[in-house]
Parts: C-alpha cells; sequence; structure tokens
C-alpha cells in the first residue's frame, strides 16, 4: 500500500527511535491530540520505545470519549421513540451514557443503526420516508464537513425526515483550555493531521506564539509519530515553539477551502461541554438556525439537562494530561474494557483502556523483553 | 436469485407452488411433505434420507467427536459463500479440530415466513455442494418455520460426528513452552468479506470469504507428526488473537506473535485500514491455528504448503513462559503490545 508502508519502515522507525534516545536530556510531556495517534502509539508498541524521560500524554482527540453523557442519554432517548430510527458511527455505540449505552439501548429494542457516513443515514431517509431518521453527528472537524454536507443533500433532496444530533467539538480551544489550566504538565503537541487537513494550520500559530508551546502537526504511521516526537522534542531541547508540519503530504497550510466553506453553511461556533473536563467557550459547532430543520434538538424539542458524570471517574483530568489511568480508585477494578465507567475505558484508543492493557502487560512480564 | 443459482450451480430450481416459505411449510402437513421432498431430500439425497425415518443408525468405529453450530449471519449470501457453505464447513472444521475426520452432519433449518424459495434452494445447493467436497453425508435433519419477523431469513444447525484419528491427543493442556504456532493460510478474509456487503458499510472490493474445509490438511499432519500436534482451533469469530488467548489462559503461558509472519491478502489489509478493524480479531471459517512440536514445525508448515489451502501457511510465533495467559506480539517496526480478548464486538472507529 503506497502512502503507508514506507511509513511503516522498520530501518527509520528504529532510526528515529535513536535519534530522540540521543537527543533527550530532560524529561518531558508531550500530549498527541487525537485518538487516531494514540491507538497508533500503543498498537505499534511505540511507548515501549521512547526513553523514559519521554512521556506521552493522551489528548482529549478521542471524539468518542469526549462526548458528554447527556448527549448519549438524548441519543438514546430518540432512539426509543417509535417514529425514529437512530444512525451512528461504530464506536460510538458502546459508549456508556448514565443508564445505558447505544448498543445495550438497541438490545432493548430502541431503533439503532451503525452507519459508515452520514450520507448513508441520508439514504435512509430517503428509503423510509415514514421514519424521522436522525444521525449522531460526533467528531472533530474531520467529520463535520460531511455531516454538514448530509444535510445540504439532505434539503436539495427535500426530505423533512432527515436530522442530525450534533456533538462536534474543535481542537485549538481544547488546546487553550489545557494550555491555560495552571496544573499543565503538557510541554508539547502533536497536532492532529487529520483534522489540519480540513482546518490547515493557522489557528495554531497564535497558540503556539501565546503558550511558548511547540505544535508539529503528525500523521498516523509509525514513522509519522515518532518524526513528529522527534521534532517537538528537537524544539523542547533547543528552546524553541513554532507550528511544523510533519504531514505535509496530506496536510496544507489552507486546509481544505471547500470543506471550510461547507461547514461555516452548515453549522456556527458554540460553547461545548466536554465530557469530563466541562464547558469550553466556542468549543464546538451547532446546527446553524438557517438549517434549523434538520437540527434534531430544535426538531425534537430537547431540552437541556445536567446529568452527572460517575463520581469516582477521572477521565476529566486524565484527558488533561494532570493524573495517569493508575491514579484512578477505580482503574482495573471497578472500571475495565468489559465495564467502563468512563469514556477513556471504553474505545481501544482511550487513555485509560490502553494503559489497561499495557499495563497487564508489564506486571506479568518477567522478562521486560 | 434464480438466475445467480443457474449460473454457478447449473442446476434447476425445484418447481414449487410458492414464491415464499409459507407457515404451512412448517406445520408437518402436506406442504412440509412436498417442500422436504422435493427439496431437502431430492437435493440432499443418500442411503440415509432414503429411509425419511425420524432419526439415523450410523456405524463409526474407535474414538468419535461430536460437535455442534448454528449459523445466523448477515447477508445470508456474500461474496464467496453463503450461509450454506458456512454451516456445512464450520461443523466439519469443528470436528477437525479434534482431530477426527468428518463423516455424519445433521442439518436443522429454522425458515421465517416470506423467505424466498429461491434462496432456500440455493442454500441447500451449496450445502449439497459443501458437503461433497468435505466428503460428509448429511443423515439426518429438521425443518420448522417461524412467523415473519422472528427469525432473520434462515437460521441453520449442523451436528457433526467423526472418527478421532487414532494418534491424535489435542488439548490445549499439551501445549509446552517452546512450541510453535502456525497458522495455514491468510487471516481476516472471511470476516472483512462479510463486512464489504453489510447495509450501511458497502464498499466496492473484490474480497472474498475464505470459506473452505481444512480437515484434510489437519488429517495430513496427524498421520505424519500425530501428538506433536499438540492443539488446534479454527479461529472463527474473534479472529486469531481470541483463539491464541484462549490457549494461552487455558496454559496459563504466554504466546509471543511475530506480526511480520501473519499472512494476510492485500485487499484484506487494505480493507482493514480503511475500516480501523484489527485483522487478528476478524472471523475466518477457512483457516487453522496449530501449535505443534518445535522440532517438526518447519515440516509441517512445507506439508501444509502442498495443498492448495495450506499454500501461505506459515510459523507466526511462539509459547512462551513469559507473560502467562497472555498474547503479546511484536509489530512490524520492532514494538511491542498486547493483544488482549476482545471486551465485545469490534466495532469499525471514527478515526
Amino acid at each position: 500500500m503506497k502512502y503507508l508502508t514506507e511509513y511503516r519502515d522498520a530501518n527509520l522507525v528504529h532510526e528515529y527511535v535513536t535519534r530522540i534516545h540521543r537527543l533527550v536530556t530532560h524529561p518531558w510531556s508531550i500530549m498527541e491530540i487525537c485518538g487516531g495517534q494514540t491507538h497508533g502509539l500503543v498498537k505499534n508498541g511505540i511507548l515501549e520505545m521512547l526513553p523514559p524521560q519521554v512521556t506521552m500524554v493522551h489528548g482529549p482527540g478521542c471524539p468518542v470519549c469526549v462526548t458528554p453523557l447527556h448527549l448519549i442519554d438524548d441519543a438514546i432517548d430518540l432512539a426509543y421513540r417509535p417514529e425514529v430510527i437512530m444512525t451512528s458511527f461504530g464506536d460510538m455505540m458502546r459508549v456508556p451514557g448514565s443508564r445505558e449505552s447505544l448498543l445495550e439501548a438497541k438490545a432493548n429494542g430502541a431503533n439503532i443503526q451503525m452507519v459508515y457516513s452520514p450520507l448513508d443515514a441520508v439514504r435512509l431517509a430517503q428509503r423510509h420516508p415514514d421514519r424521522q431518521i436522525v444521525f449522531f453527528a460526533v467528531g472533530f472537524e474531520t467529520t463535520a464537513p460531511a455531516n454538514a454536507l448530509s444535510v445540504i443533500q439532505a434539503r436539495a433532496m427535500g426530505l423533512s425526515n432527515y436530522s442530525i444530533l450534533t456533538s462536534h467539538v474543535l481542537v485549538p480551544p481544547a488546546m487553550e483550555a489545557i494550555l491555560s489550566d495552571p496544573e499543565s504538565r503538557v510541554d508539547g503537541f502533536l497536532a492532529a493531521g487529520h483534522v489540519c487537513t480540513i482546518m490547515g494550520l493557522e489557528e495554531y500559530y497564535p497558540i503556539a506564539e501565546k503558550y511558548r508551546v511547540p505544535i508539529v502537526v503528525t500523521g498516523f504511521e509509525p514513522v509519522d509519530l515518532l518524526q513528529g516526537i522527534y521534532e517537538t522534542l528537537k524544539q523542547l531541547e533547543e528552546g524553541t515553539y513554532r507550528v511544523e508540519n510533519q504531514y505535509a503530504r496530506v496536510v496544507q497550510d489552507q486546509g481544505n477551502p471547500n470543506a471550510i466553506k461547507v461547514i461555516h453553511q452548515v453549522f456556527t461556533t458554540s460553547n461545548r461541554i466536554w465530557r469530563g473536563i466541562g464547558e469550553i467557550p466556542s468549543s464546538g459547532y451547532e446546527v446553524d438556525v438557517e438549517y434549523g430543520d434538520f437540527d434534531a434538538r430544535r426538531k425534537f424539542n430537547l431540552g437541556d439537562r445536567e446529568v452527572p458524570e460517575h463520581p469516582d471517574c477521572i477521565a476529566g483530568e486524565i484527558l488533561k494530561g494532570l493524573r495517569k489511568p493508575y491514579h484512578c480508585s477505580q482503574f482495573g477494578k471497578g472500571c475495565t474494557p468489559e465495564h467502563p465507567l468512563g469514556a477513556p475505558m471504553v474505545s481501544s484508543e482511550g487513555a485509560c483502556a490502553a494503559y489497561y492493557h499495557f499495563a497487564q502487560m508489564k506486571n506479568e512480564m518477567v522478562h521486560g523483553g | 436469485m434464480a438466475d445467480r443459482l443457474t449460473m454457478r450451480l447449473q442446476c434447476p430450481v425445484p418447481k414449487m407452488d410458492f414464491e415464499v416459505i409459507q407457515l404451512g411449510h412448517g406445520s408437518g402437513g402436506l406442504m412440509t411433505h412436498r417442500l422436504l421432498k422435493s427439496g431437502v431430500f431430492e437435493v440432499l439425497q443418500n442411503e440415509f434420507l432414503k429411509e425419511e425415518h425420524d432419526g439415523a443408525v450410523l456405524q463409526l468405529n474407535g474414538k468419535t467427536a461430536i460437535t455442534t453450530d448454528s449459523f445466523v449471519v448477515s447477508p445470508l449470501f456474500f461474496p464467496g459463500g453463503n450461509i450454506g457453505d458456512l454451516a456445512i464447513n464450520g461443523t466439519v472444521n469443528d470436528l477437525a479440530m479434534c482431530g477426527a475426520k468428518p463423516a455424519y452432519l445433521t442439518l436443522a433449518c429454522i425458515l421465517e415466513e416470506g423467505f424466498p424459495l429461491a434462496d432456500y434452494w440455493e442454500i441447500l445447493l451449496t450445502i449439497r455442494e459443501a458437503g461433497k467436497a468435505a466428503g460428509i453425508k448429511i443423515v439426518s435433519g429438521d425443518t420448522k418455520v417461524v412467523e415473519k419477523g422472528k427469525g432473520d431469513g434462515i437460521f441453520i444447525n449442523t451436528t457433526g460426528v467423526g472418527t478421532v484419528h487414532p494418534r491424535a491427543d489435542i488439548r490445549a493442556s499439551r501445549i509446552q513452552p517452546g512450541d510453535v504456532v502456525l497458522v495455514s493460510g491468510p487471516v481476516a478474509s472471511h470476516g472483512m468479506a462479510i463486512m464489504s456487503v453489510r447495509e450501511g458499510l458497502e464498499f466496492e472490493t473484490t474480497l472474498q470469504s475464505d470459506s473452505a474445509p481444512v480437515h484434510d490438511i489437519v488429517w495430513d499432519l496427524l498421520e505424519n507428526y500425530g501428538s506433536a500436534i499438540r492443539f488446534l482451533r479454527d479461529p472463527t469469530r474473534g479472529g486469531i488473537a481470541s483463539s491464541l488467548n484462549e490457549a494461552a489462559s487455558q496454559r496459563k503461558l504466554g504466546i509471543r506473535l511475530q506480526q511480520t509472519e501473519i499472512p494476510m491478502l492485500e485487499e484484506v489489509e487494505g480493507a482493514c485500514e480503511l475500516l480501523g478493524m484489527d485483522p487478528l480479531y476478524v472471523a475466518n471459517e477457512g483457516i487453522f491455528l496449530a501449535i505443534v512440536a518445535p522440532d517438526i514445525a518447519q515440516q509441517a508448515v512445507e506439508r501444509m504448503h502442498q495443498f492448495p489451502r495450506g499454500a501461505q501457511a506459515a510459523i507466526i510465533g511462539q509459547v512462551v513462559t513469559e507473560h502467562p495467559g497472555q498474547v503479546v506480539l511484536d509489530s512490524s517496526i520492532g514494538g511491542k503490545r498486547v493483544v488482549a480478548m476482545l471486551a465485545g464486538e469490534q466495532l469499525p472507529r471514527i478515526c
């Protein structure tokens, strides 16, 4: 597979690991923003290869992990309505709401279908004119254009039975929230390659400047990740703070202007609650009034409600990089991948799930290997 | 549907009065009788079914293995096969994993009212062909009909018996540190083929299910290496990761896998990338895992290569005393990670 295999080259990986080991003189914490990057680090065993001074902090970039409880509950409530078919991406299905997950609700008779694209949900709306099709529009800037496009397409087709329940969150405000936390221990960022593919680099320059923090836009393959880590560490060791683009084969400085246009056509920026972190100003998208008919919140008169998190879950502090999963009293005891209390234990890239499996291996390995 | 069937199997659809299954087909009366007579008995005919008796009387010599499996797949037809292949090959392969030569199967179908008869015939004809290919006979069966909405088209159960190879002794408790893990062919083909046609996820591809019997390869290994074959498993649901985790936790030993050695078709690898699926957890229907004594591992793989379905057989790992109960993968770039048991179904990822 071209453009993939060359970024999985074991020799190149080895070279970067060696360079990183030679380079590092201080302890540094680098946050990888995106869940896909966390997944790549864990899946390829890269965390094990890094020198002990380098701590990777798994950031809030797993959209599933930061979708607030009340929105999951809203989605489930809608799915129980007889006229509704709720549609969702696969990894949202297992995330626990306050009572149950979408998957459990499905088993209990709620109408929920897994789809791969919001456009599949639009097709479903076409096929079932007697039902209301709601798409659970979860994700960062990456999924926003396709979700916006589904609304534009539904309007063009004259569909009155399609709407989206948005839980769109934006990366730069979250980075600012993390950096402005006085307890923050993040020294540098691997920015999310896919998000920047859409939005470009512009938003990151003021952040790097204001917080004096290096930001390297990074891809997802082993060589990408190690290159990104290396470039970040190099800046940290040199005391510089620039925005760099490791993922230039995909990301252009100005992003994708067409995608940005579609986003702005359908969505407006709004305050958002991030699961475990709380409300961050201007950190999400909601459907613009202009497209109000396609906004499930308006269509079904969904009110505001507050749903408390599990009292022992420290997901917020973990997502902010303030604490590690093993600091949690429930980690591996009351909270496991089979019975997650919080979202980072649910998806395989969630910080807690990653640590859960990793810690098991560490504890039980007689020889480090 | 009928076109597909005649084109593929060149066998005419038996003439029936109905286009779809009716509740009456399960009543036990005339409709049932006609469905069976012109259907199951006609298509699968053999000396056992000819008796039209309540059961079959069999002669088996030596140690006998028995296994049962139910098949509930969606979609019923997929690239490379249908539920009929799976129902035969699944049970045939389960018998093979016991070290047995599959001999006789029973076939129970639960049909949903409204299920197209043409589909039913195609599945029956596929069952006949798969049975022939595996050298088994279907000796008894059952057909029931449930109301529309209470089934998913067709559910099939098959139970199989076979005689165990006299030198076979296949048990997780016989796995030793230093033993070698083999796989008979490329992984993840079946699950990705199914996924490529599942509603809502359709994508254009040439992926084919690997559904096939593997008993001949297994029997050959047993003939040549007998008890040096310690453990066999067909990694269906949950993929090779789940089967190896079961072996590791049963025996309380570790298993170390080499990612670069695990065979996989390029199009399967591409589909897994696209959907964010880990191929180690994706279902297979035509390969098996073997844990064998180290001194015969290399020869065993070479023997497997003689079979068309074993052409890509490979040594993929080793049993170790470290990390007992866990499967650890040496990644292709030199890292390592735990290949844990999945908590639930593997779901496609957003990012």
